[in-house]
C-alpha cells in the first residue's frame, strides 16, 4: 500500500507543484525515488511530530497540500493536539499518512501498532478518516486527496487484500465497497483485513454459507445506506478490524446503524478487545492469536448460525 | 505601512491596557498580567513594525502574526481593534457568550493569522508559514511571540531545531520573558537561564531588549534578521502586570480577574491619574 501510495504521489507531484510530502525521518529507501525527482517538494522534519503536524499547518495555510508521512501512531497519537488545534481547528489542508496500520510491523512491537488510531481520528471534526483495503483502493484513495481540501487521515497497511475492481469502476470516497454478494451474513472490514474476510467468505461458501464482504476504506464518513441495508438483507453484521473495538470501525458501524433505526440479526466487532498486541509475532500470527484471521471469522459466524465450524481444520 | 511615532506607539500601549483591563473585568476571565507583560511588544509591532492593512487582512504580502502565547488574547484583539481591524466596540464582547472574542486567540477576529491556547503550537506553524514564504521567494516576514512559560515546551525547541536547520531568515521569534509563569517564577519551575545561550545553541541569532521600552523594541525589530541566514530571536525582558503598580511581577495576577476597587485602583494608574 505504501508503495501505491508513493507512486501516485509521484505521478502527480509535478502538476501538483503545491504539493508538499513531510516525513518524520522514515521512508529510507521507499522515498529516495520522490526524493530525487522533487527535492523541493520533500521535506524530512526529522524524529519531530509535534513540529511536523505545526508546521504541515503553517504550510497549507500558506496553499500547499501537505503530506505527513510516519509509521505507527508516530504522525497521529503523538501530535494529536497539534492536529486537533493547528490542523483541524483551522481547516488546513493536511492529509496524515500512517504507515503501518494496525499490526502491519508485527515482531517489532506494539509501540509501532496503530490499533487506536481510526477511533481517536474519527472523533475530530472536518477529518476525513480512509483505511484501504486493497492497492488499488490505496492508490486511488491517495489519487483522491490531492483534490480534497481539508483534513484527512490516511491509513496503509502492509498487507492488502486481493484487488477485485469492477471495470471502469470509480473510486468513491464515503460510499462501501461491495466486494462480494451474499444474503447471509455481512462481513465488514477495514484496511488489509478484508483478506482474511474474504477467504473466510470462501470457506463458509464451501458450506453453503453466503457472506456479504464489504470494503469499508472510509470510517468516516461511514456510508450509513449500504451498512443499513446490509442489516436488513443480510442475517447479521460482523465488524473486522485491527483496532481496538472500541470506537474503530465497529463502533462507527454500531452508531451509524442504531442511529438509522436499523437492527441487524447480530452483530459482532472483531477487534482487539482491551488489550495491548503484547505477543511477539508477524502480522498474520498476530492476527490468528488475537482471534482476527479467517479461521476466527469462520468460527465466529458459524457460532452465530448455529452450524459446525470446524470447516477450516 | 504607516511607521507612527514612538509616543504613538506608548498610546497604543496604553490604550491596549485599558482596553484589556475592562474586557477582563467585564469578561471574567483573566489573564491580565500575561497581557500587560507584552501590550508594549504588541503595541510596537502593530504601531509601526508589521506590514499589515486592515482593509486587505489576508494580502499575501502583508507580515504574519503568530501569537503563541494565545492566552493574552485579549492583547492581541486591543491592538487589532485599535489599527481598524474590527471594530473598538466589539471588545466588550470578550469572554462573552456567542462572541468571536474567546479568551484564548480566535482566528474568527480578522487580523488574526491562527488561533492559539495550547502552548508549544505557534512557532511550529509560524516556521510553516516561513518556509513556505521562502519557497515562494515572497518578502513577507513571520513573527512569532511566545511566553517564557511555553519554552518549557519540547515542540517550541522541536520548531526552534528546524528553523535553524532550514535558515529561515523571515523567522523572528519574541519571548515575552517576564520570569512567571501559571503558578510560579520559572526559577522555581524550569529555569531557563542561560536562556539567550539555548537559542544562540540552537542556531539562532539573539538580541536581548527591555520589553517595555519603545524606541529599543522598534530599532531591533527594523533591523531582522539580526544575521543573514539565521532565524532571529528577541528575548523582551518584561514584567508581568506591567502599568499596574500592585499587578506588577506577582504570580497572582496570571489569573485574577481586575475587579470591585482593585479595578478602580487600576484605571486610575493606567489613565495617568493622580
Amino acid at each position: 500500500m505504501r508503495d501505491a501510495f508513493i507512486s501516485v504521489l509521484s505521478e502527480f507531484a509535478p502538476q501538483h507543484p503545491e504539493l508538499l510530502l513531510l516525513s518524520g525521518d522514515l521512508g529510507f529507501g521507499v522515498l529516495n525515488d520522490f526524493i530525487a525527482r522533487f527535492p523541493r517538494q520533500f521535506l524530512n522534519v526529522g524524529v519531530a511530530e509535534q513540529n511536523m503536524s505545526g508546521l504541515a499547518a503553517g504550510l497549507a495555510m500558506e496553499g500547499h497540500t501537505v503530506f505527513t508521512y510516519s509509521i505507527g501512531n508516530f504522525p497521529t497519537l503523538r501530535c494529536l493536539e497539534q492536529i486537533r488545534n493547528d490542523i483541524c481547528y483551522h481547516h488546513a489542508n493536511v492529509k496524515i499518512v500512517c504507515i503501518g496500520g494496525g499490526m502491519s510491523y508485527g515482531a517489532v512491537g506494539f509501540s509501532h501498532h496503530a490499533t487506536e488510531d481510526l477511533a481517536i481520528l474519527r472523533s475530530l471534526p472536518g477529518m476525513l478518516v480512509l483505511s484501504p483495503c486493497d492497492l488499488w483502493e490505496a492508490g486511488e484513495a491517495a489519487r483522491y486527496l490531492l483534490s480534497h481540501r481539508g483534513p484527512a487521515y490516511l491509513r496503509l497497511d502492509k498487507s492488502a487484500a486481493p484487488a477485485n475492481v469492477q471495470r471502469g469502476e470509480a473510486f468513491r470516497p464515503g460510499f462501501i465497497r461491495t466486494v462480494r454478494e451474499g444474503m447471509d451474513v455481512t462481513l465488514a472490514a477495514c484496511g488489509g483485513i478484508l483478506a482474511e474476510a474474504l477467504l473466510a467468505a470462501d470457506a463458509l461458501a464451501e458450506r453453503g454459507v453466503q457472506c456479504r464482504v464489504l470494503s469499508v476504506h472510509t470510517i468516516k464518513p461511514v456510508d450509513s445506506f449500504t451498512l443499513a441495508t446490509a442489516a436488513s438483507e443480510t442475517g447479521g453484521i460482523i465488524s473486522i478490524e485491527e483496532h481496538a473495538v472500541d470506537g474503530g470501525l465497529g463502533g462507527a458501524i454500531a452508531e451509524s446503524l442504531l442511529e438509522a433505526g436499523a437492527c441487524p440479526g447480530f452483530f459482532v466487532r472483531m477487534g482487539l478487545r482491551n488489550v495491548f498486541s503484547s505477543i511477539v509475532g508477524s502480522q498474520q500470527y498476530l492476527r490468528a492469536v488475537y482471534s482476527l484471521d479467517a479461521a476466527s471469522i469462520v468460527q465466529t459466524v458459524s457460532a452465530k448460525l448455529g452450524i459446525a465450524s470446524q470447516i477450516l481444520a | 505601512m504607516s511607521a507612527p511615532e514612538i509616543g504613538g506607539t506608548e498610546d497604543l500601549a496604553r490604550r491596549i491596557r485599558l482596553h484589556a483591563l475592562r474586557m477582563t473585568n467585564i469578561g471574567g476571565g483573566s489573564h491580565i498580567g500575561s497581557i500587560f507583560s507584552c501590550a508594549d511588544i504588541l503595541a510596537v509591532l502593530y504601531g509601526g513594525i508589521l506590514n499589515v492593512d486592515p482593509g486587505a487582512p489576508r494580502s499575501p504580502e502583508r507580515d504574519r502574526f503568530l501569537l503563541s502565547k494565545g492566552h493574552a488574547g485579549g492583547g492581541l484583539y486591543a491592538a487589532l481593534a485599535e489599527r481598524g481591524f474590527f471594530p473598538v466596540e466589539q471588545l466588550v464582547t470578550h469572554y462573552q457568550n456567542g462572541s468571536d472574542l474567546s479568551g484564548h486567540v480566535s482566528h474568527k477576529l480578522p487580523g488574526i493569522e491562527v488561533s492559539t491556547g495550547a502552548l508549544g503550537h505557534g512557532l511550529s506553524i509560524a516556521a510553516g508559514i516561513a518556509y513556505a514564504g521562502i519557497l515562494k521567494e515572497a518578502a513577507h516576514r513571520v513573527f512569532c511571540l511566545l511566553s517564557d512559560g511555553e519554552c518549557d515546551e519540547g515542540s517550541t525547541w522541536e520548531a526552534a531545531l528546524f528553523a535553524a536547520q532550514h535558515q529561515l531568515s523571515n523567522l523572528v521569534a519574541i519571548v515575552d520573558y517576564n520570569r512567571s509563569q501559571g503558578i510560579a517564577p520559572t526559577s522555581e519551575v524550569i529555569e531557563l537561564e542561560p536562556f539567550a545561550d539555548k537559542w544562540t545553541a540552537f542556531g539562532w541569532t539573539v538580541r536581548e531588549v527591555d520589553g517595555h521600552d519603545h524606541e529599543a523594541l522598534h530599532r531591533l525589530l527594523q533591523g531582522i534578521p539580526f544575521a543573514a541566514g539565521k532565524p532571529s530571536c528577541l528575548i523582551a525582558h518584561t514584567t508581568k502586570g506591567k502599568g499596574v503598580s500592585f499587578m506588577e511581577n506577582t504570580v497572582l495576577w496570571h489569573y485574577r480577574v481586575p475587579r470591585g476597587a482593585e479595578f478602580d485602583a487600576a484605571l486610575i494608574e493606567l489613565e495617568g491619574r493622580p
